[in-house]
C-alpha cells in the first residue's frame, strides 16, 4: 500500500472512532450505527456484483432469514451468542443451497432466478403468521451482552457495530487482493478464457457466493440487534434493490464505493423523507439516473475528475482515462 | 359440497394459469428477443389493473376497458424502451436494473394516484351469475377470462408461425446479428415487440381485476410468478409460456387454497427440480 | 507403439440441422507439429471447441496421451496438459500484461483458492510471469495495460499465457491471423523455439508460414477430413486443391 493511501487510511479510521464525540446528537450517532449496517450489506452484495459481475436481486433474503432465526432463537430461550451463531449458520447454509440454484444459469438467468428466491423468503416471512408474525413482524426482546458489554446506547451500539465492520471490511478488503479474488474478477470479464486457463469458474462464483451470503447474514443479524424489530419490509424486493443501488452508486468496482453509496442512500432517506413522501420514486429515478448516466458510480468518477483538475493544475495535458490506475 | 370445492378451485386456477399467460407470454417474448428480463413486467399487469378500474369508474364499456387500458400500458413500455432502454444498448446488466428502477416509479405513482386501499374491479354485469351445468355451479367469469387466454395463446402461436412478424420475431430470437444482417429492422421489431408484451400484461391487468383486484403490491406479487413460469417454461418458448403458466397457476391456487402459508414456498420445489434437471426449462430455446 | 498425444475418434457434432463435425478421426503423436487447414466454414474452430470442452460433442472420442476428455469439464482438460489460444483475443484489457499471465499460472497453481493472502505479494509468481513476458519479447511491457498494446504484441501475450501453462498439447487458432509481416516472423520464430515436449496442432490461413512450420497436415472441408498426410503429400494431392478451388 502506498504511504498517501495508509494515511488516508488512518485518518477515515480516526474520523469514524470519533464519530459518537464530535456527534454529540444521540439520533445522528444510530444513523451512523445504520450507515455501517447498510455499508456492510452493501459491500457484502459487490462481492458478488462488483468483483464477479453477477447481480443478486435477492440479497435481502440473508438478512432476513439470518434476523429471524436470531429472533426466533432468542425468544426460544437460546442465549445470545448461540442464538446469533445459529441465525448466521442456517442463513449461510441457506446461500449455500440457493446459490447452486441461482447458478445453473449464469448472466440474466441469475438475475431472475435469484429474483425470484428473495422474493419467495419473502413471501414465506409474509404470509407465515405463527412463524414470522406475517406483516406485523417480530420483536427481538432486548439488545444482547455480547461479552458483557452493555450495547443498550448509541454510543456503544455504534462502537460494538463499528467493530464488526471493520472485522467485516478488513477481510473483503483482503478478500479483493487475493488470488481467489483476481480468480473471481477474471471470471467476472472473461469466464471462457478462465475455464481454459485450467480456474473452476462455478466453484469460485459459489464460493463467492457463500461468502457474500455470510457477511449479508451478519449484517442481518446486527440489523436485528439495532431495530430490535423484523418485517418483511427488510426482506423485500425494495430493500434488495436498494442496497445493490448502494453499490453502484457508489462505484461497484472499488471498496470504498459501496460504503460511500450506502451513506449517501441511508441519509439522504432519512433526511429527505421527512420532506418528500415519494421515496420510493425517488429512489427509482436514481436508479434510472446513475444507470444511464453515472454507469461506474460515483467513486471512480469523482477520483477522476480529480485526477484531471490535479493534472490541468500542474499544467500538464491531461491524461487518458485508459491509463488511471484501477481505483484501490 | 367437495366437487364444488374442487370445482372452484380448478377453474380458479386455470383463470389464474390464463392471466398468468397473458403476463408471461409478454415476458418471454420480450426476454427472448432482446434478452432483457423487464423487471418492470409486474408493474405494467398492476398499472393495467388500475387503468381499468379508472375507465370503468368512466363508465366505459369492460371489453373496451381492457384494451384501452391494456394499450394505455403498452405506451408506457414504449416510451420506456425507446427513452431508456435503447440508451442502453449492449450494456444487458444496466438495462435490467433500469427496468427495476422503472418499477418502483410505476408503483410508487400508483400509491400517490390511486392510494393505498385495494380497488376492486367489477366484472361485467352479464358475467355474474354463476353458470349452472350438472348441479353444479360454475363461476362464469373465470371461464371467460380463460377463453380468452386461450383465444390469445392461439393468436400469438398464429402471429408467430404464421405471419412475417413472426418470422422476424423468430429469427430475431434465434439470432439477432444474423436477423440484423439479412435486413431485418431489428430495432423497430423492438419496439414492437415491447409494445405487444407491455399491452398483454396491461389486457392481463384489466381482465384480473375482477379476480385479484388492483391493490399496491400488485406487482411484486405477479412479478415473480412470471419468473418462475419463464424459469419453467423455458424463456423464449411460447409453448413453454402457455404450459409452464398453468402449471403454476394450479400450484399457487392450490397451494393458497389447501396451505396459505406455505404457498409461495409450494412453487419452490417445482422450480427447484427444473433447475437442477433441465436448466433450459421445459421447452427453452434460449440460453439464459 | 507411443500413447499419441492427441486421439480424436469419429467425433460429431450437430447444430439444430446443420453437421459442423461429421466423423472426424485424427491422431497426433507426441512432438508433432500438426497443422489443420480447410476453407470458412470447414470446422476447424468447432473441432477446436469440441477437444476443449468449450463445446459438447453429440459422439465420438477425444482422448489425451490415452486419457478420455468427453464428459470431462474443460478446466479438468486443462489440468491434464490442454492448453489453446484463440482466433479471437481474449485477454483481460484493463489488466497489466503480467497480470493476464499471473492469471494463466494460477489456473494450475493451488494458490487460486486462497482468499486472503495479498496476490501481489506472491514474487515467485510474478517473476515466473516476467520470464514468460521475456521469452515472446514481451519483458519490457510487462508493466502496461493490454488496452494499451499493439495487435502484435497481444498476439504475442496470447502465446505467452499458453506458454505458462506449460502445457503438453498446444491447440493454436490462426495465431498469426491479423499480424504483419515482420510480426508474422516473430511469432514464427517464437513457434520455433517451442521445445518437442510440447505436441502443437495449429489452424491457419497464412500458407507460406503455415506450411514450412507443420509436418503433418489435416484438410477439413464442411466438417470432414479430406485429406490427411506429410506435407508434401497433402500438398501434392489433387483434392486439397479441390477443396480450395471450389468443388
Amino acid at each position: 500500500m502506498t504511504r498517501r493511501a495508509a494515511a488516508a487510511l488512518a485518518l477515515c479510521a480516526l474520523a469514524l472512532l470519533a464519530v459518537p464525540w464530535v456527534i454529540g446528537n444521540e439520533f445522528y450517532v444510530n444513523m451512523a450505527s445504520q450507515v455501517l449496517i447498510y455499508a456492510l450489506f452493501a459491500l457484502s452484495i459487490n462481492m458478488l456484483l462488483g468483483y464477479g459481475g453477477m447481480v443478486s436481486l435477492g440479497h435481502a433474503a440473508y438478512l432476513g432469514i439470518a434476523g429471524y432465526a436470531c429472533i426466533l432463537a432468542t425468544t426460544a430461550g437460546y442465549d445470545q451468542l448461540t442464538a446469533a451463531v445459529f441465525a448466521v449458520a442456517l442463513s449461510t447454509a441457506a446461500a449455500a443451497f440457493f446459490g447452486v440454484l441461482s447458478l445453473r444459469a449464469p448472466g440474466l438467468g441469475f438475475i431472475m432466478i435469484t429474483l425470484a428466491l428473495g422474493q419467495i423468503v419473502w413471501g414465506v416471512a409474509y404470509r407465515a403468521n405463527d412463524l414470522t408474525g406475517g406483516d406485523n413482524g417480530i420483536r427481538h426482546p432486548a439488545r444482547p451482552m455480547p461479552f458483557g458489554f452493555n450495547i443498550s446506547d448509541a454510543s456503544s451500539f455504534y462502537y460494538f457495530t463499528l467493530v464488526v465492520f471493520l472485522l467485516a471490511l478488513f477481510f473483503i478488503w483482503r478478500f479483493g487482493r487475493s488470488p481467489f479474488g483476481a480468480s473471481l474478477k477474471g471470471a467476472r470479464d472473461q469466464p471462457r478464457r478462465m475455464r481454459m486457463l485450467g480456474h473452476n469458474v462455478w466453484l469460485v462464483r459459489w464460493i463467492t457466493f457463500v461468502m457474500a451470503g455470510f457477511w449479508a447474514s451478519v449484517a442481518g443479524v446486527l440489523y436485528v440487534y439495532y431495530n430490535l424489530f423484523l418485517s418483511p419490509h427488510a426482506i423485500s424486493l425494495q430493500q434488495s434493490a436498494e442496497i445493490l443501488l448502494m453499490a453502484i452508486l457508489g462505484g461497484a468496482s472499488t471498496l470504498s464505493g459501496p460504503i460511500v453509496g450506502a451513506a449517501i442512500i441511508t441519509l439522504v432517506k432519512n433526511v429527505v423523507s421527512t420532506y418528500v413522501e415519494r421515496w420510493n420514486t425517488l429512489l427509482g429515478v436514481i436508479f434510472v439516473v446513475v444507470i444511464v448516466f453515472m454507469p461506474y458510480g460515483l467513486v471512480p468518477g469523482c477520483a477522476q475528475a480529480w485526477q484531471r483538475l490535479r493534472n490541468r493544475i500542474k499544467g500538464r495535458k491531461a491524461v487518458s482515462p485508459a491509463a488511471s490506475e484501477p481505483a484501490q | 359440497m367437495q366437487w364444488q370445492f374442487w370445482i372452484i378451485q380448478t377453474l380458479n386456477s386455470v383463470a389464474f394459469g390464463g392471466l398468468l399467460f397473458l403476463l408471461s407470454s409478454g415476458f418471454s417474448l420480450i426476454f427472448g428477443l432482446m434478452r432483457i428480463p423487464n423487471l418492470a413486467h409486474g408493474a405494467f399487469f398492476m398499472l393495467g389493473a388500475y387503468f381499468g378500474f379508472t375507465l370503468l369508474q368512466l363508465k366505459l364499456q369492460f371489453w373496451l376497458a381492457a384494451l384501452v387500458g391494456g394499450l394505455g400500458v403498452g405506451l408506457i413500455g414504449i416510451v420506456m424502451e425507446r427513452f431508456v432502454l435503447r440508451r442502453l444498448a449492449g450494456n444487458e446488466q444496466g438495462q435490467v436494473l433500469v427496468t427495476l428502477g422503472v418499477s418502483f416509479i410505476i408503483a410508487d405513482i400508483c400509491l400517490l394516484v390511486w392510494s393505498g386501499d385495494p380497488m376492486p374491479l367489477p366484472a361485467p354485469q352479464a358475467l355474474r351469475p354463476p353458470l349452472r351445468f350438472a348441479g353444479f355451479a360454475f363461476p362464469t367469469y373465470r371461464l371467460v377470462v380463460l377463453a380468452i387466454a386461450l383465444a390469445a395463446a392461439m393468436a400469438l402461436y398464429l402471429l408467430m408461425e404464421r405471419t412475417r412478424l413472426g418470422a422476424m420475431i423468430r429469427a430475431g430470437v434465434d439470432d439477432t446479428e444474423m436477423a440484423r444482417g439479412v435486413g431485418i429492422p431489428v430495432s423497430r421489431l423492438f419496439t414492437t415487440v415491447f409494445l405487444l408484451g407491455a399491452t398483454l400484461a396491461g389486457v392481463g391487468g384489466v381482465l384480473g381485476g375482477p379476480i385479484l383486484n388492483a391493490y399496491p403490491g400488485l406487482d411484486t406479487d405477479m412479478l415473480p410468478l412470471a419468473l418462475i413460469v419463464v424459469i419453467l417454461g423455458g424463456a423464449g418458448s411460447l409453448l413453454g409460456a402457455f404450459v409452464g403458466s398453468f402449471i403454476v397457476g394450479f400450484i399457487y391456487n392450490f397451494g393458497i387454497a389447501l396451505v396459505p402459508d406455505l404457498a409461495y414456498f409450494v412453487l419452490f420445489l417445482p422450480m427447484v427440480l427444473v433447475l437442477v434437471f433441465l436448466p433450459q426449462g421445459l421447452f427453452g430455446r434460449v440460453q439464459i | 507403439m507411443t500413447t499419441p498425444a492427441l486421439e480424436v475418434a469419429h467425433l460429431s457434432k450437430r447444430f439444430g440441422g446443420l453437421p459442423a463435425t461429421k466423423d472426424v478421426s485424427l491422431s497426433v503423436a507426441p512432438g508433432e507439429r500438426r497443422l489443420i487447414i480447410g476453407p470458412n466454414g470447414a470446422g476447424k474452430t468447432t473441432l477446436f471447441n469440441l477437444i476443449t470442452g468449450d463445446l459438447s460433442a453429440d459422439a465420438g472420442s477425444v482422448r489425451l496421451f490415452g486419457q478420455e476428455l468427453i464428459g470431462m469439464p474443460t478446466q479438468r482438460r486443462v489440468h491434464l496438459g490442454l492448453a489453446r489460444t484463440y482466433q479471437i483475443l481474449t485477454l483481460f484489457p484493463r489488466e497489466r500484461l503480467v497480470h493476464n499471465v499471473v492469471l494463466s499460472l494460477l489456473g494450475l497453481d493451488r494458490r487460486r483458492w486462497n482468499p486472503w493472502a495479498i496476490l501481489t505479494a506472491s514474487r515467485d509468481l510474478y517473476a515466473n510471469a516476467r520470464a514468460f513476458l521475456e521469452r515472446v519479447g514481451l519483458g519490457e511491457a510487462a508493466e502496461r495495460i493490454v488496452a494499451e498494446t499493439s495487435y502484435g504484441e497481444r498476439r504475442r501475450l496470447e502465446l505467452a499465457m499458453a506458454l505458462a501453462q506449460k502445457p503438453k498439447l498446444l491447440l493454436l487458432d490462426e495465431p498469426l491471423a491479423g499480424l504483419s509481416q515482420p510480426e508474422r516472423q516473430t511469432v514464427r520464430g517464437l513457434l520455433d523455439a517451442i521445445p518437442r515436449e510440447v505436441t502443437i496442432v495449429m489452424i491457419e490461413h497464412d500458407m507460406d508460414t503455415a506450411l514450412a512450420f507443420a509436418e503433418r497436415i489435416t484438410v477439413l472441408h464442411y466438417g470432414e477430413v479430406i485429406v490427411e498426410g506429410t506435407r508434401a503429400e497433402v500438398v501434392a494431392d489433387p483434392r486439397t486443391r479441390e477443396v480450395y478451388l471450389g468443388d
